[in-house]
């Protein structure tokens, strides 16, 4: 069943960002920058924790989870450190995710050529 | 006059016909990101024997190596052409701007190449996460307390 819910979620919210693309002037780069935003407002009321429960993977996936795990990880070390935690937690549950991109995007970028 | 009138209406009905078949397409393939997501999940987490927390992280930093892969190798751009939100939304559109954008600028040299453009999209949402997260971050510890 939560293979059921994992697409239902993340193409429901896939769905919400081709009709804002095809519907409005923003462009790709808009929207998930908007997504983001819109991920770490609802994980500010714990909504977006109750969402990953029921979903699974279907909400880690979509780029609003990029949002979540910043303000997650930052008020997990802000329980500790205070205001603070808030600077020094920031980055760590992404830190994966982002040094992924980084390095594998570097050494692609060694070994291949653009087509054109 | 006919062939006028005739093309019209089929300007009229165009665009709507190919919105709702490009957010049809956005959602499946958006819901097989998702399920594939899940899979990975749930077979790391028992392949590996790691909790399911581990077993995401695994299964992120996946998605972004295969969506790098296929970016370099030119299947990834024909794919987001066609499924548009449905592989940017997911992590693989992250992934897919920093490579894309890498490869792009290669010739441009290493320094004011590749490394001042891979983050020219993926940036804006590192920015406004990092600044929105803090911001509701700081409103939680003050309202909520943590």
């Amino acid at each position: 069943m939560i293979y059921v819910y994992s697409f239902l979620f993340c193409g429901f919210v896939c769905l919400i960002g081709q009709l804002i693309l095809d519907n409005t002037k923003l462009t790709a780069g808009h929207i998930t920058s908007i997504f983001v935003v819109v991920g770490s407002f609802l994980d500010t009321f714990s909504i977006y924790d109750k969402i990953i429960n029921y979903v699974g993977a279907g909400a880690l996936v979509p780029i609003t989870s990029f949002g979540h795990s910043l303000i997650h990880g930052a008020l997990a070390k802000a329980s500790d450190m205070g205001i603070m935690g808030l600077l020094m937690g920031m980055f760590d549950l992404t830190a994966s995710g982002i040094t992924a991109a980084i390095v594998f995007t570097f050494i692609f970028t060694l070994f291949f050529q653009a087509k054109n | 006059m006919e062939k006028k009138q005739y093309k019209k209406i089929v300007d009229k009905h165009k665009p709507t016909e190919t919105r709702a078949q490009n957010a049809f397409i956005a959602f499946v393939t958006g819901g097989l990101v998702g399920v594939i997501g899940q899979l990975m999940t749930e077979f790391y987490s028992s392949y590996f024997e790691i909790s399911t927390k581990d077993a995401s992280t695994f299964m992120l930093v996946t998605l972004i190596f295969v969506a790098s892969l296929l970016t370099a190798l030119g299947f990834f751009d024909k794919w987001v052409t066609f499924c548009k939100c449905g592989l940017i939304i997911p992590i693989t559109g992250f992934a897919h701007s920093m490579t894309s954008a890498g490869i792009e600028y290669k010739k441009e040299g290493p320094i004011y190449g590749v490394g001042s453009n891979i983050f020219k999209l993926a940036g804006s949402v590192i920015l406004y996460g990092v600044v929105s997260a803090w911001f509701f971050g700081l409103l939680r510890l003050i309202i909520m307390g943590g």
